[in-house]
């Protein structure tokens, strides 16, 4: 599904380097974690597969189901398939969150050559979804963000994922600023996800949130390099210990 | 005192090019009042502070300069609406495609029919109130409309109007030089809208002085439509009684010049006066609103809030007065001028200010300029939106704050799929 090979990116802006030679596939149906210390490039691997502006790819590629991310514009690698849950989902004054939303299903659809949903089954369908994460109509109704505390903007990046059923999911952060219980719904929305087309890149400092996302497999990365990968227990390990002795190891 | 030569040379030609039209007793007193005025003050020149950022030079040269007929594609602007239509076509009122006016419920006459007789209630607000804005900034434009206006509606309200009024200028001479005097009382009470559309004429200079007795309420929409090469300058004189609301909003798309002024004065306690503008601007576009409001009673509410989109080297200009007299405790005084520019080339001018004279008061001004947040539009893209839909959502949402000043719900989405037209006709 997801294929990133030997990938390479340094920032446009200043002469810096940010990841070396990245390796990472993920499989349909699968839960792969990124962990690693700050710093580490992980957000930027998040921020070049799914398009954003300020890096350069100076080697390396990155596919999904065989298209090249790299050679697409964001709008694009959004139709086929990719989301990015960003780490701060950006507040935009003036646009309701329910008419973004429809904008975006509508303008994927489009892009792959679908019919637009109609209003009544789009309203249907994203009661539906807001109910199971608790996202009631005020917060619908309300500017894309505005106003909204940290678990809600988490919340509302998961209902987002849930109405555009993406094929690869890359979650940056998304326990970032999550109290437990924002992050139990947060999790279950992502759980609920979970199914053997779909594939999960799940990008994540700490090792809490992957008792409520179960990996299946778990990278380590330092450096702008993926060092090391195991299986879940490789995340207690850090838990217990660090990333210092890992990066030790591995150097 | 004297005015310079050149000012002079420049108001005498073109007070040459006009004559003062015949009329009643109340009215040729008024004419030629306007006109000492005019000749005092002098027609606006580069070098007025006041048109530091707009050059008046085609509002004031004797000729209007010539300006194609625009072929409208988009259809009329509030054509689904009940309304009470009066029809302009280059300034001169046209029965046929106008409503019958002595059906309409409210007193509404042509300026012509009032100005033909020897007394008329408009008496007391037809100039006067143009006067009035006159002081502490000078407006010659007005005056000059006040001496020369030559057509227009004078409407008086006791109660609640059935239905808009709506005011809607053609322009169909490449030549036209336009001047329309409109005269609006709401009597104690009294409440109405008023629409206005279209580009009217090669040049148009247009003055409407409302009266906003107690307690009423007036609401105007405006819409200054695509007509690329006319020229306008525009003003509004409101004065407010007690407890009495005006609102106004205006959408100007296009236009090579538009100057619209609007000067507001809180005469009574606890009123309330919200002007507001979204401009959109494609090329040789410039469009400035000067705005002038004056709290001169306790407790009153002011709002300006004015936005302007601007591309391809098209200009936009803000020039924003709160003055709060020493009498006016309790003012509650906001300004905001923000443009979004959607390239280099193009310029926004802003000169907000306050003058506060009590002590007892809240009041903000902000101005801002930029471009579009490439945050949100990657935030925007990233969920799928091709660009070019993204950028429209985030201008349409720049312009919001502006739209929403318009309380009635169908007339605000009427304007918002008028700008969401433009977009789609102008951006790419």
């Amino acid at each position: 599904m997801l294929e990133i090979k030997n990938l390479h990116v340094r920032l446009e802006e200043e002469d810096k380097k940010i990841l070396k030679g990245v390796d990472l596939t993920v499989e349909p149906g699968k839960v792969h974690a990124i962990m690693g210390p700050n710093g580490s490039g992980k957000s930027t691997l998040s921020y070049v597969l799914s398009g954003r502006d300020g890096y350069e790819v100076t080697d390396g590629t990155a596919t999904l189901d065989g298209h090249d991310l790299l050679d697409m514009e964001p709008e694009e690698r959004a139709a086929v398939g990719l989301f990015l849950a960003f780490q701060y989902p950006v507040e935009i004054p003036g646009v309701g969150n329910m008419t973004f939303l429809r904008t975006a299903v509508n303008a994927q659809r489009k892009a792959r050559g679908q019919e637009e949903m109609s209003s009544a089954d789009f309203l249907k369908l994203i009661r539906e979804k807001a109910k199971e994460l608790k996202i009631d109509a005020d917060m619908l109704k309300r500017p894309v963000n505005v106003g909204f505390s940290g678990g809600e903007k988490k919340r509302n990046e998961i209902l987002q994922m849930a109405m555009l059923e993406p094929k690869m999911c890359i979650l940056d952060e998304t326990d970032s600023g999550l109290d437990v219980d924002a992050m139990k719904l947060v999790s279950d929305g992502v759980n609920a996800l979970r199914d053997e087309g779909r594939g999960f890149l799940v990008i994540t400092h700490y090792q809490r949130l992957l008792n409520h996302i179960k990996p299946d497999v778990v990278h380590i990365m330092s450096d702008g390099r993926i060092i090391k990968t195991g299986g879940p227990e490789l995340a207690l390990e850090v838990e217990e210990n660090g990333y210092a002795d890992i990066v030790e190891e591995v150097a | 005192m004297a005015l310079p030569q050149a000012k002079l040379d420049a108001t005498e030609a073109r007070l040459a090019a006009l004559a003062l039209p015949a009329g009643g007793t109340w009215i040729t007193q008024a004419r030629e009042a306007a006109l000492a005025r005019v000749r005092e003050m002098g027609l606006p020149g580069r070098r007025d502070e006041y048109w530091k950022f707009t050059r008046p030079d085609t509002l004031i040269v004797p000729q209007a300069p010539k300006a194609a007929v625009f072929a409208d594609d988009e259809g009329l602007p509030f054509d689904d609406m009940d309304r009470l239509r009066v029809v302009f076509v280059d300034g001169v009122f046209d029965a046929e495609a106008s409503d019958d006016l002595s059906a309409a419920g409210i007193e509404i006459e042509r300026l012509e029919t009032a100005a033909a007789q020897d007394i008329h209630w408009a008496k007391d607000i037809y100039g006067t109130l143009e006067k009035a804005g006159q002081n502490p900034v000078m407006r010659p434009l007005a005056a000059l409309n006040s001496a020369y206006a030559t057509d227009g509606v004078v409407i008086r309200v006791t109660g609640k109007a059935k239905k808009p009024v709506s005011l809607i200028y053609h322009h169909q001479s490449e030549t036209s030089d336009a001047i329309l005097h409109n005269v609006i009382k709401l009597e104690k009470g009294a409440e109405l809208t008023v629409l206005e559309n279209g580009p009217a004429a090669a040049r148009f200079n247009q003055v409407m002085e409302v009266d906003v007795a107690d307690t009423a309420r007036f609401h105007h929409v405006r819409i200054q439509g695509r007509d690329h090469e006319r020229h306008a300058a525009t003003h509004i004189f409101a004065r407010l009684g007690t407890e009495s609301v005006f609102k106004s909003f205006t959408m100007t798309v296009n236009g090579v010049m538009t100057r619209n002024e609007c000067v507001i004065e809180l005469t009574g306690d606890d009123a309330m006066a919200h002007v507001a503008g979204a401009a959109m601007g494609d090329g040789d576009f410039h469009q400035d609103d000067t705005v002038f409001i004056t709290h001169d009673a306790v407790n009153c509410e002011s709002r300006q809030v004015f936005k302007k989109v601007l591309r391809n080297g098209a200009t936009g200009v803000f020039q924003g007065k709160i003055l709060v007299q020493p009498e006016a405790q309790k003012t509650d005084g906001y300004q905001i001028s923000q443009s979004l520019l959607l390239d280099d080339d193009s310029n926004f001018l802003a000169k907000p200010e306050l003058e506060i004279y009590a002590d007892d008061v809240a009041c903000s001004h902000g101005s801002t300029t930029g471009a579009i947040d490439e945050d949100m539009l990657f935030y925007l893209r990233a969920r799928g939106l091709p660009l070019g839909k993204a950028q429209d959502l985030l201008v349409l949402a720049f312009l919001a704050e502006a739209v929403e000043e318009i309380e009635d719900e169908p007339l605000r989405e009427h304007i918002t799929v008028r700008l969401q037209g433009w977009l789609e006709r102008h951006s790419r």
